[in-house]
């Protein structure tokens, strides 16, 4: 950075490319919305191959979808709002000056709550997929009754193991990105004038979760309306 | 060589060596961990200049191989894989980055009046994702490249390639999270890190074109890295997401790539576009004609460019109803780029204008541009496309814009703010001659593909019927010429780094908040942040040129 | 200075001779196309030349002289501005309807075109008449009569391109692609591959041979005697054993197949599809997806046990049935 000094040490984290606080919580927060705009053009592809591919192969589609466990899914999104909400009450009882205990305490929570999440999906969805051999090209195994469905049964499993796996990564990053807040928390970093890594993430932690509100009706609510 | 042959550096210069970005640390590592933006703009210099390099390394062997209409040089199998080499390194590792990366992040801190961008360490770390992903790409084509062409099309891609597509698959994918991050960056130091007083309407057009360029940055990457990601799942998982046989629909395929690759274009056209309203100004010394009207059709650009992907696609088996919409909005998209054609031309009107390279480069751009957008007409209108599309004339229209257009920005660029970045000046009637070889070879090298087009070669071709070899041969001869004009300015560049005269702050007399600090500019660029008062491209309050040419 | 002025010319028809800018135009839709090729590089040639005079007069007359200085301008003109907005819309919008109407036009066939089958694969082009003959890396046609051609891949995308007739279509895998065209002048054409497809992409070529009415008939008579399209069909229906649900009996498993080809057919769902090459190659090879209304979805896949071409020849058996026809001998 600079030679001529930067005359300031940073206890409110400062960065000095900026010409003050307020500037750099603005740019930060816009930051992140940009951020979220690229992934929902990420997702969006995803979204919009997978829309495809229903459009063309309803029946197989639903077959597929009936092969998940709508009650894992269901479980789950209750999880992650609540994880949501645990992530608003730690910004906020930053934002309202609260002692350092009970943000990381919220914070605590919420990594629980994703952990949770990923819990119930691994060990539980995906290893039940993995016994029951609906993994494609982990021993995938067509069922006699697909029929002719069978391919298009597979590719529906494909989108599945590529949306959730996509979304379960953007979780394992948020939980990281959790954890060194509740360090940053646990050091006294924040107070109520300076609270905007614990906004830009909580954005982040609250998009994931739009993403799983929109994969759970697409993936396991699909279906239903033609006769097996 | 310098037509002040007789100082060694220029008058109001100073004489001793004043503390800089350059000199301000030493080392390796004080370059390779720097946040500061102009040098993350060095490092992406050089990094692109070597991926132009072996992009053009293979150009000049299919060139030489189409010499014969039996190929000259190598086998087809190898010429497949020279030409998408060429087409994967200049569109994905050249061009896309070019003039973003490089005068982008030298420029926009300056010309704002700000310190750095918003976030230096995601732009260290954008450098980085680059570097690698371009490290992979030439891992691949050492070890024998792929044979997909640059557009990866399947089933081809995906089930049948025999070379490394996952590879160059992953190269593209890791590339595109630099182009992201750079996108991110400027969106918010372009909104939020202005100097006081410097409101939207008096930012210089750079900025603007920049701007827009970042909104396709951020929206368009992120679906061509799902694009290849699936084909890289494809290649490995061999579920069919692409293969008919089982489902899938290749045709998907298409229309992912384009929505991405379509404004990618754009990408590079855009900052060009930018650059060259600042050297018409400068040159001329004028306010420019039409600013509104210039930064409002750079978003409109960016905007519509959206949606035109469907025009590569008019013979590929998509309605005939989705053919006619894509026509309409291609022709629309191309109005706005008109309207700054005109706006440039106008500014010259009563201005006061000296031949400097950079200014030959931007006359040499308005040209070539003007010929290579209106050649798209040719192919935005359905009944000439079906003729021309899969043809040279498509190869014609493409280079016509990104060679005789962004590369050409990028020269003329790359000379003006030379002094500012290095503090040197070099010599310009070398310059100038450059510029010349390289719009006479370029001229020569593509005009004859168009009409290789319209008679019918189709590209991607590594043997032709022998009716089309004088037109093949002219073409190839213009080759050697255009190499030749890249070549000079690469010698006298490096030359002025040791032996040019020293730069003063300003030596083009030019109007920008990056001309009022010294050359080169501190590490925070400016001792105090300046205070804009006056719109851009005011030149009746012009220092006057330090070195006085015409 | 005579003798050196004739030189040049000659040279200069020599070379104009030599050098050919156009491909030939050798069919109905040829000229049209080249008119509004002509009208595109016209506004092409007008905007470049003046662009580049005007640059070119502005660089000389606003040059730098020592002492200028610049005066004080407007730098904008709504005028200006509008006018170089709608004068260059409204040659687009010319451009797009003209162009949108040949492309229309040329983009259905017309009822009574001949039908030509053709498979690409890596890399060459199989055509297949209906009549019998084959032909690989050519293609025999009459004269003056409209061509339809229905194509698909076996393995990659290809392109299927005549430059003198102006026609290209993308070449499928998986599904039909279709062009026509009327050639309007015998003689011998370039057929190219126009879609990058592999090693040998620029091998996938051949010739179009435009012929007389009668020569064609007398071409396609003398070719190796082989069945018509549509009787190899017949052969593979029973083979296969298509027959046995598909009677054309009242009781028949399977909806009868008489004079279907070209009609709407009702499905369970409520909608109707047109039966056309697509339709019967869905239902041949992935019968799950169509369900006829009034039948019930037994129909067994036939994937993996008929190619392209069997494919062909039952799609045209399936074309040749007259109404009220019988498919099972009786």
């Amino acid at each position: 950075m600079s030679e001529a000094a930067t005359v300031h040490d940073n206890p409110t984290g400062f960065s000095h490319q900026f010409e003050d606080l307020e500037q750099q919580r603005e740019a930060g927060r816009l930051g992140m919305w940009v951020f979220l705009a690229t992934e929902v053009l990420f997702f969006g592809g995803m979204f919009a191959a997978y829309t495809v591919y229903r459009s063309l192969h309803p029946m197989a589609f639903d077959i597929g979808s009936h092969l998940l466990d709508v009650r894992f899914g269901a479980t789950n999104t209750a999880v992650l709002i609540c994880s949501s909400l645990t992530m608003a009450l730690a910004i906020r009882s930053a934002q309202t000056g609260k002692k350092k205990g009970t943000i990381i305490w919220w914070l605590v929570l919420t990594m629980l709550l994703g952990a949770t999440f990923l819990f119930l999906k691994f060990r539980f969805e995906w290893y039940h997929d993995y016994i029951e051999h609906t993994i494609p090209g982990f021993g995938f195994h067509n069922l006699p009754q697909w029929g002719a469905n069978a391919p298009q049964v597979q590719m529906f499993m494909c989108f599945y193991f590529f949306m959730t796996g996509l979304h379960a990564l953007h979780m394992i990053v948020g939980i990281g990105v959790l954890a060194v807040l509740t360090g940053m928390a646990g050091r006294g970093k924040f107070t109520s004038q300076y609270f905007a890594p614990l906004e830009i993430s909580g954005l982040y932690w609250h998009f994931v979760d739009i993403i799983w509100i929109f994969l759970f009706p697409l993936l396991y609510l699909a279906g239903g309306r033609y006769p097996h | 060589m310098s037509t002040t042959a007789t100082i060694d550096h220029a008058p109001g210069a100073p004489a001793e060596p004043q503390i800089n970005y350059l000199n301000a640390r030493y080392g390796v590592r004080s370059w390779l961990l720097t946040l500061d933006h102009k040098r993350i703009g060095l490092l992406y210099l050089g990094t692109i200049t070597v991926m132009f390099v072996v992009g053009g390394i293979a150009a000049t062997m299919m060139r030489l191989n189409l010499l014969e209409p039996q190929g000259a040089l190598v086998e087809p199998e190898t010429y497949n894989k020279l030409f998408s080499t060429h087409g994967i390194v200049m569109v994905f590792f050249f061009l896309v980055p070019s003039i973003p990366a490089t005068l982008g992040n030298f420029l926009i801190p300056l010309m704002i009046g700000a310190r750095d961008v918003a976030f230096p360490k995601l732009n260290l770390l954008s450098w980085y994702i680059f570097a690698t992903a371009c490290c992979l790409m030439l891992y691949v084509v050492a070890t024998g490249g792929v044979d997909t062409g640059w557009t990866f099309y399947t089933p081809y891609s995906s089930l049948h390639s025999h070379t490394d597509v996952f590879l160059a698959a992953m190269a593209v994918f890791i590339g595109g999270f630099s182009s992201i991050l750079t996108g991110m960056n400027f969106v918010v130091t372009i909104h939020k890190m202005r100097a006081p007083g410097m409101t939207w309407f008096r930012l210089p057009l750079f900025i603007w074109a920049m701007y827009a360029t970042s909104l396709i940055f951020v929206l368009a990457t992120p679906v061509i890295a799902v694009t290849m990601f699936l084909l890289m799942l494809e290649r490995v998982l061999h579920v069919g997401i692409f293969d008919p046989a089982l489902g899938g629909d290749p045709l998907l395929f298409q229309h992912m790539f384009w929505f991405y690759s379509h404004p990618a274009v754009y990408i590079m056209i855009l900052p060009s576009m930018g650059v060259i309203s600042e050297l018409i100004t400068a040159f001329s010394r004028k306010k420019i004609f039409g600013y509104s009207f210039i930064a409002f059709s750079s978003l409109a650009i960016a905007v519509i460019s959206f949606l035109v992907w469907g025009h590569h696609m008019f013979v590929s088996g998509q309605s005939v109803y989705a053919g006619l919409v894509f026509s309409v909005l291609s022709f629309l998209v191309a109005i706005p780029s008109a309207v700054k054609v005109f706006n440039w031309t106008a500014t010259l009107y009563k201005g006061s204008i000296s031949y400097e390279a950079p200014m030959l480069y931007a006359l040499g751009f308005i040209g070539l541009f003007t010929i290579g957008g209106l050649t798209g007409l040719f192919l935005a209108s359905l009944a000439t496309d079906v003729h021309l599309n899969g043809t040279y004339f498509i190869v014609a229209h493409f280079h016509y814009i990104m060679v005789g257009g962004a590369v050409m920005a990028l020269m003329g660029g790359l000379h003006f703010w030379w002094p500012k970045i290095t503090g040197r000046l070099y010599p310009d009637l070398w310059a100038r001659f450059a510029a010349l070889v390289i719009f006479i070879g370029f001229n020569l090298t593509f005009f004859p593909q168009f009409i290789l087009g319209y008679l019918g070669m189709p590209r991607r071709y590594a043997m032709y019927p022998a009716e089309f070899q004088a037109l093949n041969v002219l073409s190839s001869a213009g080759a050697s010429v255009l190499a030749v004009g890249y070549v000079i300015p690469v010698i006298y560049l490096i030359w002025s780094l040791r032996n040019g005269p020293i730069a003063g702050p300003n030596p083009w007399g030019a109007k920008g908040l990056e001309w009022t600090t010294q050359s080169p500019p501190l590490t925070e660029n400016f001792v105090k942040t300046p205070i804009v008062t006056e719109e851009a491209y005011n030149y009746e309050t012009a220092p006057e040129p330090e070195v006085a040419r015409v | 200075m005579m003798g050196l002025t004739q030189f040049a010319l000659n040279s200069m028809a020599a070379l104009w001779a030599g050098l050919p800018l156009m491909p030939p135009a050798a069919s109905s839709i040829a000229e049209s196309v080249d008119h509004l090729y002509y009208f595109l590089t016209g506004i092409t040639v007008f905007f470049s030349v003046l662009i580049f005079s005007i640059i070119f007069y502005f660089m000389i007359k606003y040059r730098r002289r020592p002492g200028q200085k610049t005066e004080p301008e407007t730098h904008t003109s709504m005028f200006l501005e509008l006018s170089w907005t709608i004068i260059p819309s409204i040659i687009c919008v010319v451009i797009f309807v003209w162009s949108s109407a040949l492309f229309v036009r040329n983009a259905r066939p017309p009822a009574n075109a001949r039908e030509i089958f053709v498979i690409g694969k890596q890399w060459m082009w199989q055509i297949q008449h209906p009549e019998g003959p084959r032909e690989i890396d050519a293609l025999h046609v009459p004269v003056g009569e409209a061509i339809k051609l229905t194509m698909t891949s076996q393995d990659v995308i290809h392109g299927f391109y005549i430059p003198a007739f102006r026609v290209k279509k993308d070449v499928l895998p998986g599904r039909y692609t279709s062009v026509w065209f009327k050639a309007d002048q015998t003689g011998v054409y370039h057929l190219f591959c126009s879609q990058y497809c592999g090693t040998n992409h620029s091998e996938m070529i051949g010739w179009v041979y435009v012929m007389s009415p009668t020569d064609y008939a007398a071409w396609l008579s003398a070719g190796e005697q082989s069945e018509s399209l549509a009787q190899q069909g017949a052969r593979l229906f029973t083979q296969l054993g298509c027959d046995t649900c598909h009677t054309g009996a009242a009781s028949s498993t399977g909806p009868s197949l008489a004079g279907i080809y070209g009609k709407p057919e009702k499905m369970a769902t409520g909608g109707t599809r047109v039966v056309d090459d697509t339709f019967l190659r869905e239902a041949i090879l992935t019968p799950s997806t169509i369900h006829v209304a009034g039948f019930a979805q037994i129909m067994p896949t036939f994937t993996g046990q008929v190619n392209e071409e069997q494919l062909l020849q039952l799609i045209a058996y399936v074309k040749s049935l007259q109404p009220q026809e019988r498919t099972n001998g009786q």
